[in-house]
């Protein structure tokens, strides 16, 4: 807990929601028919509505990016080190928008919502969602709160692909697009990863095929051991390397197989605190909406073919020890702009941080974002 | 700002509503200034203080190291690649002046003219390495790896069918001078060409 709320927080914020009950078409032929988003919102819309910023998040994020809910909490919200008060994404500037996604478990519907139709919980029965269906409720939500035309779209990781599916499918509605650590499309090694990670949620003994919560459990030791996997592709060799080391628990080997090394106590903390949050249906539908993401598909699988509709100018950012989307990912994003001709910055940032980096406070990722939005303020606010 | 000297003669090469690609664009001044008479295109850039001064101007700029080639770029892409005191900081100036040359319908290089006089009575009278104002560095920390004449560049040129369309020679005050018109190999200082590869 903060012992006071720091100046360059939005403070304490409250989550909203709004209920839509017009079906929603989705991607795989089925049809939600109907459904709440929960999302929060940080800094005024301006009378224009020229200054909104949509804030995507990745496989285990939530709606709630900055700021805290209480004052007890123990942490802020996910990318608090981005959004506030003079930060890269301004608050006293922008109107900054973030959703839970559809198929989260965080507030939005979801696995763990009641179906409508069976009055139980939707469990493994809600429908798989992609990153082209959140894009379009994420579309239904700008049209509620009355914004036309983002200023920016934005998202780092998963986010990064609902950020360029904006660009992608809406290119009027965004004038700018922010793509970070992201990648045009899974590679097969990253779908081998989220199929281990798959295959550790439903061989637990209580995953009961999806319907857990019927039988009032859930299954931990599968979660915990895909978000240990996930964890660890998350980081750099180096970065655990600096953290842990070989250093061990209690100093010396003690030739059993309980934990002994540092990094088998973190990895173990962060999965069983994980589990306790996160719903085993919603990480297998994310991972799913990961490898399922391919906006060249319906373009002959010409990235170059499938970006040339976009309006919004494009940063994409990288990070040297990413090796999940690594840098090269995110040269074919930029080298498909290129091709198409439209305007792109991108930057590699040096960090050790892997995968993470793209949420940690580097400086000069965090001088570059900055300064591109600066750039976004100058454009989309009146003189 | 008032425009360095030699990218004024750049700017004012190129016309207006070009497609330029700029290598090692540095802060994007040469491409704000293009930008103000229609003309777009990106800039390359491997230094990170650099890349972000373009964030700042409101450039295109992409993060990339020229020694790499451009192979993301198709052919005849741009109406002009620019490489403005770059070509000699490259590992293979041959190899780049051979993608520039792919990439652009034209190009224009500008680059220190290590035959000046002054670069010659250096290693001539002194035996050392030269240092100059164009040429600052000593010869273990300079980043310029591969400096050349005036004579060795238009050499290239005729052995890669690359034609000469225009040249300008100039002092490290970017001026002209009856010495240089005279004797550009031995009195320019800064070099200046537009290229393009010859039909055959």
């Amino acid at each position: 807990m903060p012992d006071s709320i720091p100046a360059d927080s939005v403070g304490l914020v409250s989550p909203q929601s709004l209920h839509f009950d017009t079906p929603l078409a989705l991607e795989s032929g089925r049809v939600l028919s109907q459904y709440d988003l929960v999302y929060e919102t940080y800094g005024e819309l301006n009378d224009s509505a020229s200054n909104a910023i949509l804030i995507c998040h990745a496989l285990s994020g939530d709606h709630h990016v900055a700021g805290y809910h209480t004052i007890e909490d123990k942490k802020p919200g996910w990318w608090d080190n981005i959004v506030g008060p003079g930060k890269a994404i301004d608050t006293n500037t922008f109107f900054v928008v973030c959703l839970n996604n559809l198929g989260g478990c965080a507030g939005s519907t979801g696995p763990t919502s009641i179906n409508p139709e069976t009055q139980r919980p939707y469990g493994p029965e809600f429908p798989i969602v992609t990153v082209a269906d959140w894009v379009n409720s994420q579309a239904l939500l700008a049209d509620k709160l009355n914004i036309e035309q983002w200023a920016a779209v934005v998202g780092g990781s998963l986010g990064g692909m609902q950020a360029m599916q904006w660009a992608v499918a809406l290119p009027e509605r965004l004038r700018h697009v922010l793509i970070i650590a992201a990648a045009p499309k899974l590679s097969a090694q990253n779908i081998a990863f989220n199929e281990v990670a798959r295959t550790a949620i439903k061989s637990d003994p209580d995953f009961h095929e999806g319907y857990y919560a019927s039988h009032q459990t859930i299954p931990r030791k599968g979660l915990g051991l895909a978000r240990m996997l996930g964890h660890i592709t998350y980081l750099s060799d180096e970065a655990m390397g600096a953290k842990f080391g070989r250093e061990l628990r209690h100093g010396s080997l003690n030739y059993g197989y309980d934990v002994e090394f540092q990094i088998e106590s973190y990895l173990r903390y962060q999965s069983e605190s994980f589990v306790e949050h996160f719903d085993a249906n919603t990480y297998l539908l994310m991972t799913k909406a990961l490898d399922y993401f391919d906006p060249a598909k319906h373009f002959g699988d010409d990235l170059a073919k499938a970006v040339a509709a976009i309006k919004a100018k494009c940063l994409v950012l990288s990070f040297t020890s990413d090796w999940r989307f690594s840098p090269e990912r995110s040269h074919e994003i930029v080298n498909a702009l290129l091709s198409a001709n439209k305007p792109v910055t991108y930057a590699e940032i040096e960090a050790t941080q892997g995968h993470d980096a793209f949420l940690l406070p580097i400086e000069r990722y965090h001088q570059i974002f900055k300064a591109y939005m600066q750039g976004i303020a100058k454009e989309v606010l009146p003189a | 700002m008032r425009l360095r000297t030699d990218l004024q003669i750049i700017n004012s090469w190129i016309p207006e509503s070009s497609h330029v690609l700029d290598l090692g664009c540095g802060d994007g001044t040469l491409l704000t200034a293009l930008q103000q008479r229609d003309i777009t295109g990106y800039g390359l850039e491997i230094g990170n203080n650099q890349i972000t001064d373009c964030i700042q101007s409101g450039v295109n700029v992409i993060q990339a190291d020229l020694d790499l080639g451009l192979p993301q770029f198709a052919d005849q892409s741009f109406d002009f690649v620019i490489l403005s005191q770059t070509l000699q900081a490259v590992k293979r100036p041959d190899f780049l002046l051979e993608e520039i040359i792919r990439v652009g319908k034209q190009a224009i290089i500008g680059f220190p003219n290590f035959g000046h006089w002054q670069c010659r009575k250096q290693l001539a009278l002194g035996g050392k390495m030269p240092v100059s104002k164009t040429l600052p560095n000593a010869w273990f920390d300079t980043t310029n790896i591969h400096l050349c004449t005036i004579n060795d560049f238009e050499q290239m040129c005729t052995d890669k069918h690359i034609t000469i369309v225009k040249r300008s020679i100039v002092d490290h005050a970017h001026q002209d001078s009856l010495g240089i018109k005279l004797a550009p190999n031995l009195f320019g200082e800064i070099a200046l060409y537009q290229i393009k590869r010859s039909t055959i």
